[in-house]
C-alpha cells in the first residue's frame, strides 16, 4: 500500500507539469493586453518597459520556467518562513497579480478561510444527511419514503445552484426577511450574537450547496447500500439470528460505505468549482470569485496560479480517493 | 431415421407468440419508467416548443416597446388587479418592453441548440477515443493516460479563462457576436465532456472484442472497420445513449452556468440563463423574470435525467423483462 500511494504520488509530479504546461500555453494564447487599461497619451517605449517589468519581454518557455520556480520552490520557502520564522526567500520574486501587485498566494491564504468555511460545512452537513437518507431508501425500496427521496435527489440534482440561489434570496431574504442574502466576509465572531449573525448569513449558500451534494451522495448510497443488501453475506448475517439492526448497521453499512467513502474524497474539488457560482451570488468573498474577478480583469498570474491549485486538488484527491479504497476494501490489492 | 411427428417438441410449426425484436423489448420495458416516460414526453413538448413556437408567437424577441415595458405575467392579474399585465404580453416584458414569452422560445432555441450539438461532439470524441482505446490494444495505454489527464483539469475554471479569453477573435472570425459565442461555446463544452463516455465505450469494447462473433467476423476476413462499424458499434450503442443523455443535462446547465456568470451569450441573443443573469438584480419586484428561466432550466434538465434513468433501465438486459 505504501509503495503503491509513493508511485502514485510520484507519477502525480510529470501530470502536474504537464497540466500547468496546458494552461499556460492556454493564457498564452489568448489575447489581451495587461497593458490595455494604460491611458493613450502614455507613449509606447514606456508601455513596452512597464510589460517588461510585468516579466512579458521574455519568449514563454523561459516565462513558464520562472512560474515553475516561483510556484515550487519560492512559494515553499516563504510558507516556511511564515511558520518558522526563517528567511529563506527574502529578496526573492513571488508570483505578483497584475491588479495588486501584492504576491498571488497571500491574497489566496486571505480568501481560502471564507471558501473553507463555507463548502466545508456544506460538505459535511450534506454528508450527514444524504448518507442516512440513502440507506433507509435502499433498506425500503420503493415505499413512499424511498419515491419520495428518489424524487428530490433527482430534483436537487437538476435544478443549476445559479437558480436555487436567486430562489432561496426570494423567499427567505427578500419575502420573508429572515436571513441576509450577501455574506458578509469581514464580518468577526467574538460573541454569542456575533456567532448567531455568522451562522444565518451562512445558511443561505450552504443551503444551495449542501442541496447538490445531497442528491448526489444520496443516490451513491442508496445504489451502493441495494447492492449489498442482497449480497449472500446479509442472508447468513440474518440466519445466524442477528439482530435486523446489527445486520444492517454494521454489516450492510460498513461495506456499502466503501464506494461512496471514495466518491466523497473524488467530488472534494468538483465542490470547489461548483462553489464558484454560489460565491458569486451570495458575494462570498472566497477564491472561485477572486478567479472570476481576476479573469475579467486579465490578471493571468493570478488566473494561472488558481487554476493550477484547483488542478492540485484535483489530482491530491484522486490519489486520496484510490488509496483509501484499498485501505478499506480488503479485496482490492494495488501492489 | 427419426419420424418428427414422434416428437411433440419438433411439431411446432411456428412459434405460439410474434418474435419479438429487441427494441419493442426495450419500449415495452421504457414504458413501464413512469417518470423516463413522462421525462421524453416533456422533452419533446420542450423542444417542439422552442421549435415551432417562435413561428406560432410572432412576436419579435428583440422588439423594444418601451411603452409596455415592465408588464406583468397575465396570472398576476388574479391576485393584483392593479397589476400592469395584458393578453398581447401573456409572460409580460422586460425592462426594456421586449415580450419574455418571445424571449423564453427564442432563449430555449438558443439553449437546446448549444445543449445538442456540445453533447453531439462529447459523444463523437468520446466514442472514436474509446473505440479506438478498447479495439487497438497499441493506442489503449497513451489514449487512455491522455484521458485520465484531462479528467484532472479544472474544467469549470478553465471553462471560464477559454471563454473569456477567446470571446474577441472567434467573434471576429465568424463575423458575429453570437455566432462567435456559438461557435466557441459549443466547441469548448464539446471538446471538455467526452471523457466519461469514452471510458465507458472503452470498457465495453474491451468486453466484446473478446467474444466469438467478433473471432467469426475477424475469421472470413473482414476488416478492421467493418468490425468496429457493424459489429462494435451497434453493440455499444446502448451506455452511448445513456451517456448521451447525461451530457445533454450537463451541457445545458454548463451553458447557464457561462451566461450567468457573464461570459456566455451576449443579452441581444439571450439563453435561458443569460435571461435568468439578466433578471437577477430586479429580482424583489419581478420575480416571475427569473422563475420562468430557471423552471424552463430545471424541468429540461430534469426530463433529460429521468428519460436517461428509464434508458438505463430500458437497455439493460439484466434488468430487463424483471
Amino acid at each position: 500500500m505504501l509503495t503503491y500511494t509513493i508511485r502514485r504520488l510520484v507519477l502525480a509530479i510529470p501530470t502536474l507539469i504537464f497540466i500547468s504546461l496546458a494552461i499556460f500555453l492556454l493564457l498564452q494564447l489568448a489575447p489581451g493586453d495587461p497593458m490595455a487599461q494604460v491611458p493613450l497619451t502614455v507613449p509606447p517605449e514606456v508601455k513596452q518597459q512597464m510589460r517588461e517589468a510585468l516579466g512579458l519581454g521574455q519568449p514563454w518557455y523561459i516565462q513558464y520556467y520562472k512560474w515553475l520556480i516561483q510556484f515550487f520552490w519560492i512559494e515553499p520557502q516563504v510558507m516556511f518562513d511564515n511558520m518558522f520564522g526563517t528567511t529563506f526567500a527574502e529578496g526573492k520574486l513571488r508570483v505578483i497579480s497584475w491588479q495588486t501587485r501584492s504576491p498571488v498566494m497571500d491574497i489566496v491564504a486571505q480568501r481560502i478561510p471564507q471558501t473553507l468555511w463555507v463548502v466545508g460545512v456544506a460538505y459535511v452537513l450534506a454528508i450527514l444527511i444524504a448518507l442516512p437518507i440513502g440507506i433507509y431508501s435502499a433498506y425500503r425500496q420503493y415505499s413512499t419514503f424511498d419515491n419520495a427521496g428518489t424524487f428530490v435527489s433527482m430534483i436537487g440534482f437538476s435544478i443549476p445552484p445559479f437558480f436555487t440561489g436567486p430562489l432561496l434570496i426570494v423567499i427567505f431574504a427578500v419575502q420573508l426577511e429572515w436571513l441576509p442574502s450577501v455574506y458578509n466576509t469581514v464580518h468577526e465572531v467574538n460573541d454569542w450574537d456575533s456567532f448567531m449573525v455568522q451562522l444565518r448569513q451562512m445558511v443561505l449558500p450552504v443551503m444551495v450547496l449542501a442541496l447538490q451534494i445531497t442528491a448526489q451522495l444520496n443516490r451513491y448510497m442508496r445504489a451502493s447500500t441495494l447492492d449489498n443488501l442482497n449480497q449472500d453475506y446479509v442472508r447468513t448475517a440474518r440466519a445466524k439470528g442477528l439482530k435486523e439492526r446489527t445486520v444492517v448497521l454494521s454489516h450492510v453499512v460498513r461495506n456499502s460505505m466503501i464506494p461512496v467513502v471514495t466518491v466523497i474524497a473524488l467530488n472534494v474539488p468538483n465542490i470547489f468549482g461548483g462553489a464558484i457560482i454560489t460565491e458569486v451570488i451570495f458575494k462570498v468573498n472566497g477564491i472561485g470569485q477572486l478567479l472570476i474577478t481576476a479573469l475579467f480583469a486579465n490578471d493571468l498570474p493570478m488566473v494561472m496560479t488558481l487554476t493550477f491549485i484547483f488542478a492540485i486538488l484535483i489530482v491530491l484527491f484522486n490519489i486520496i480517493a484510490d488509496v483509501l479504497y484499498g485501505v478499506l476494501d480488503p479485496r482490492i490489492r494495488y501492489d | 431415421m427419426t419420424d418428427t411427428n414422434t416428437y411433440g417438441a419438433l411439431q411446432d410449426k411456428e412459434p405460439q407468440k410474434e418474435p419479438r425484436s429487441q427494441w419493442s423489448e426495450v419500449w415495452d420495458q421504457f414504458r413501464r419508467h413512469k417518470g423516463a416516460v413522462w421525462g421524453g414526453g416533456f422533452l419533446l413538448f420542450i423542444t417542439l416548443a422552442v421549435l415551432i413556437g417562435p413561428y406560432l408567437w410572432t412576436v419579435d424577441a428583440q422588439k423594444l416597446d418601451i411603452r409596455a415595458k415592465d408588464m406583468r405575467p397575465i396570472y398576476v392579474a388574479l391576485w393584483d388587479s392593479s397589476a400592469k399585465t395584458g393578453w398581447n404580453h401573456p409572460f409580460g416584458t422586460d425592462q426594456l418592453g421586449r415580450d419574455i414569452l418571445a424571449q423564453m422560445l427564442s432563449g430555449g432555441r438558443a439553449s437546446m441548440s448549444v445543449g445538442w450539438a456540445a453533447m453531439l461532439i462529447a459523444l463523437l470524441i468520446g466514442t472514436l477515443v474509446g473505440v479506438v482505446a478498447g479495439y487497438f490494444r497499441k493506442l489503449d495505454g497513451p489514449l487512455m493516460r491522455f484521458t485520465d489527464l484531462v479528467l484532472s483539469l479544472p474544467i469549470l475554471p478553465l471553462l471560464l479563462v477559454a471563454v473569456t479569453l477567446f470571446r474577441q477573435p472567434l467573434v471576429a472570425f465568424a463575423g458575429s457576436p453570437e455566432g462567435g459565442m456559438f461557435i466557441l461555446i459549443v466547441a469548448i463544452i464539446g471538446i471538455t465532456s467526452w471523457m466519461q463516455t469514452a471510458r465507458i465505450v472503452r470498457g465495453e469494447v474491451l468486453a466484446l472484442k473478446e467474444r466469438e462473433f467478433i473471432l467469426a467476423a475477424r475469421s472470413i476476413g473482414t476488416r478492421n472497420g467493418a468490425i468496429i462499424r457493424r459489429h462494435l458499434l451497434p453493440n455499444v450503442l446502448s451506455p452511448i445513449m445513456v451517456s448521451a443523455t447525461l451530457g445533454l443535462a450537463t451541457a445545458i446547465i454548463t451553458e447557464s452556468a457561462l451566461s450567468f456568470l457573464g461570459v456566455g451569450f451576449p443579452s441581444d441573443y439571450p439563453t435561458w440563463g443569460k435571461l435568468l443573469a439578466d433578471a437577477v438584480p430586479r429580482m424583489e419586484r419581478f420575480p416571475e423574470r427569473v422563475m420562468l428561466p430557471g423552471i424552463a432550466i430545471s424541468l429540461t434538465v430534469l426530463s433529460v435525467n429521468y428519460l436517461g434513468d428509464g434508458l438505463r433501465d430500458a437497455l439493460d438486459p439484466r434488468i430487463r423483462g424483471r
